[in-house]
């Protein structure tokens, strides 16, 4: 008996090892820079804080338009997929604009079980109705907290910026970027957006901090902000990790098809082997 | 053996009787229990909310919010109610694989027990789903997301029923008095078992897993890369608390089912468990102490979420560990009954603290449940609980077989 239970304890042992180191190693790769995304930079020293894209945001996505009089700080909810709020800092209103980051890698796609969320070419991480069974796991995951839940529908829908991916797909740029009055938004592909902003930054350092906040950020997201002020001072989280989000599940996820090949032999094993006592317990039954 | 609490078996061996089935549907026994009369009025409370609930929209009776997405029913129903039901595994790998034989006569009332746990579980998280009529999604293959860990979590979920119900099989067959299928469900069982282990390990730390990319969104004593393995470990400790406590009731409410040889081996079976409730409890406690340092926790430690933590480990952990020890070399029945039920409180800690308590902990205003959340929850329990009794009161689960099953192997 003393002899089962240390084998018992062995088998768990090496499950849970298997499971903790699972291939670390290749789960720590990050970064998509091999891929030609499409993104939007975000320059906070022209944004003067409109609110024009709010506005177009609301009217391109048949949602209520948002209220002219507003709290200071918002965030984005299930009617209002964008939001640009002003900060008072240590260079006086500075104004940012939030929305979905449309990460490289998102936590959203990997966390989603049907692909309701997903990656397109385009940069655009959008999400399909047909396929979401509405469990809420993409909110769960999202470092920024930007899927959105109808919570108070029948038929709830998950909303978040979707990049304006049909506008996108007939060659157009996002409503937000076209009727920016102040050119604070620049669409592109991903790779030159981190160019120009680098070059902005080189040339008036004194304007800018030299952090482009989205180039690195959660493995690098479609989204590129330029600020005259520490992020942390506009509310941005400025701790999150610098390589991929899908990146966390990776060791367990490749830990899966070995134990499910691996144990059942081993268990089989042990049950052979602990057999030859069934016939003499059989007796005292 | 005492086949005259099955009557039905003898009677009923060849053909398969419609009335038979009717007859047994129906209640047996008083009708105003006390179980009764709470259950009852609350089960039927909970279908009415469970109405509002597909009829208005989640917000309508839960509290969740746009940065709360899960709640009680996930963070209770499912995660905690998973782990208590993880005693199935424990006692089949203990008894088919090991071939530890004197634990044999809790393997069904065990395996029922996870198989329930899961059927409910399963149907609170339909609850949960905003858009359930896509569950089946995932299921037939028009859009896997295989790199979800929900996805696996689901799959080995549903597969594992699948498990535990053939594992189950040969008392319903008994139950029928169907001889031909006793025998092919009964060699079906090895190969259940072996199949139902492995999808426990892997989704019992995948519940673990699911919460892997809330990394910035739980508290950092609860939240680390080893949360699957922790899962793991603490579901085997969690489901034979279960199982110490579930048999110390069902000796109580079902004397009448059980017998005498049962009867005798219960309190053996529970000293045996308690040995391995507190070696598995020390190696939880290692394992934490290995996170906390290796995360570098410290400077938690002295703060309210803290001292919770503290409690949590001390209280909950520690404390009912030494008293498995302690008791386990006493041979002290009602201490080990003590201990299970301090463990499974800090089972049900702990997974809150991670799915509730611990999530979003910073935030200005926190989750808490609405009764409505609570009284559906309780629904969904109580419901269990009167599915198990009306299977214990019918099939051969804590007595013995009828004779013929013997022979039929
Ligand atoms: S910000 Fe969130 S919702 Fe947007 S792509 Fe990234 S993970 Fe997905
Ligand atoms: S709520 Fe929908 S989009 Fe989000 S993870 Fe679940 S199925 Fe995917």
């Amino acid at each position: 008996m003393g002899l089962d239970r240390r084998v018992f304890f062995k088998v768990l042992g090496a499950t849970g090892l298997a499971l903790a180191i699972g291939k670390k190693a290749s789960a720590t790769k990050s970064s998509n820079s091999d891929v030609e995304f499409n993104g939007i930079l975000y320059d906070a020293t022209r944004c003067v804080g409109c609110r024009t894209c709010e506005y177009e945001c609301a009217t391109a996505h048949g949602l209520p338009a948002p209220k002219d009089e507003v709290e200071v700080v918002r965030t984005t909810n299930e009617t209002c997929n964008t939001v640009v709020n002003t900060f008072q800092t240590s260079k006086g209103e500075v104004h940012i604009k939030r929305q979905c980051m449309h990460c490289n890698e998102p936590a959203c796609g990997a966390a989603c079980l049907t692909q309701a969320m997903h990656k397109n070419e385009t940069g655009a991480v959008t999400w399909d109705g047909d396929k979401c069974m509405g469990c809420r796991y993409c909110m769960v995951s999202c470092p920024y907290d930007m899927p959105k839940f109808e919570f108070l529908k029948t038929n709830p829908k998950i909303q978040k910026c979707d990049m304006c991916f049909d506008r996108q797909k007939s060659g157009e740029k996002p409503i937000c970027v076209t009727n920016c009055p102040n050119d604070a938004l620049l669409y592109g592909k991903r790779r030159d957006l981190i160019k120009e902003g680098r070059r902005r930054i080189y040339e008036k350092p004194e304007l800018y901090v030299d952090h482009i906040y989205g180039e690195r950020e959660v493995g690098g997201t479609g989204w590129l902000y330029l600020s005259p002020v520490p992020f942390e001072e506009l509310g941005m989280n400025t701790t999150l990790q610098q390589s991929s989000y899908p990146a966390l599940t990776k060791g367990f996820l490749y830990s899966v098809p070995s134990v499910d090949l691996l144990l059942p032999p081993l268990l089989l094993g042990i049950y052979a082997a602990t057999k030859n006592n069934q016939s003499k317990d059989k007796e005292d039954e | 053996m005492n086949n005259s609490a099955y009557p039905i078996a003898k009677e009923k061996e060849i053909k398969f009787d419609w009335k038979f089935l009717f007859n047994e549907l129906k209640p047996k026994g008083k009708w105003l229990t006390p179980f009764n009369i709470i259950s009852i009025p609350i089960i039927l409370l909970g279908i009415f909310l469970i109405v509002i609930r597909y009829w208005k929209g989640l917000g309508s009776i839960t509290n969740l919010t746009q940065d709360v997405p899960w709640g009680l029913w996930i963070g209770f129903d499912v995660v905690t109610g998973v782990a208590f039901a993880g005693g199935a595994y424990v006692v089949t790998f203990m008894v088919y694989i090991l071939n530890m034989k004197n634990y044999h006569s809790i393997v069904r009332v065990t395996v029922l027990n996870g198989f329930l746990a899961y059927a409910f579980y399963t149907g609170a998280l339909l609850l949960d789903l905003g858009r359930p009529w896509h569950v089946i999604n995932p299921m037939i293959g028009n859009s896997f997301g295989a790199s979800s860990v929900l996805f696996l979590v689901a799959w080995h979920f549903v597969l594992y029923m699948l498990a535990e119900l053939i594992e189950f099989s040969p008392a319903i067959a008994e139950w029928l008095g169907s001889q031909r299928a006793h025998k092919i469900l009964s060699g079906m069982t090895i190969g259940a078992v072996i199949f139902g282990i492995t999808l426990s390990t892997l989704h019992q730390s995948g519940l673990g897993a699911l919460y892997l990319m809330a990394k910035d969104k739980i508290h950092p004593l609860w939240y680390s890369e080893f949360i699957p393995v922790l899962f793991l470990v603490s579901s085997i400790f969690a489901g034979l608390s279960m199982v110490i406590f579930e048999g110390t009731i069902s000796h109580k409410v079902f004397f009448n089912r059980i017998s005498d040889k049962n009867e005798k081996a219960q309190n053996g079976i529970i000293h045996g468990l308690s040995k391995i409730c507190a070696v598995t409890m020390f190696a939880y406690l290692v394992l934490q102490f290995v996170v906390f340092i290796h995360g570098h926790n410290w400077s938690y430690l002295n703060t309210p979420m803290g001292y919770w933590f503290l409690v949590e480990m001390i209280g909950f952990v520690m404390i009912p560990m030494m008293l498995f020890f302690y008791s386990y070399r006493t041979a002290n029945i009602f201490m080990i009954r003590l201990a299970a039920i301090l463990t499974m409180i800090g089972v049900v800690m702990n997974r809150l603290n991670v799915t509730i308590v611990g999530f979003r902990w910073d935030a200005a205003v926190h989750y808490i449940p609405s009764w409505m959340e609570i009284i559906v929850t309780l629904a969904v329990i109580f419901t269990e609980i009167w599915i198990f009794r009306w299977v214990i009161n019918r099939m051969p689960v804590l007595g013995d077989s009828p004779s013929w099953a013997k022979d039929n192997k």
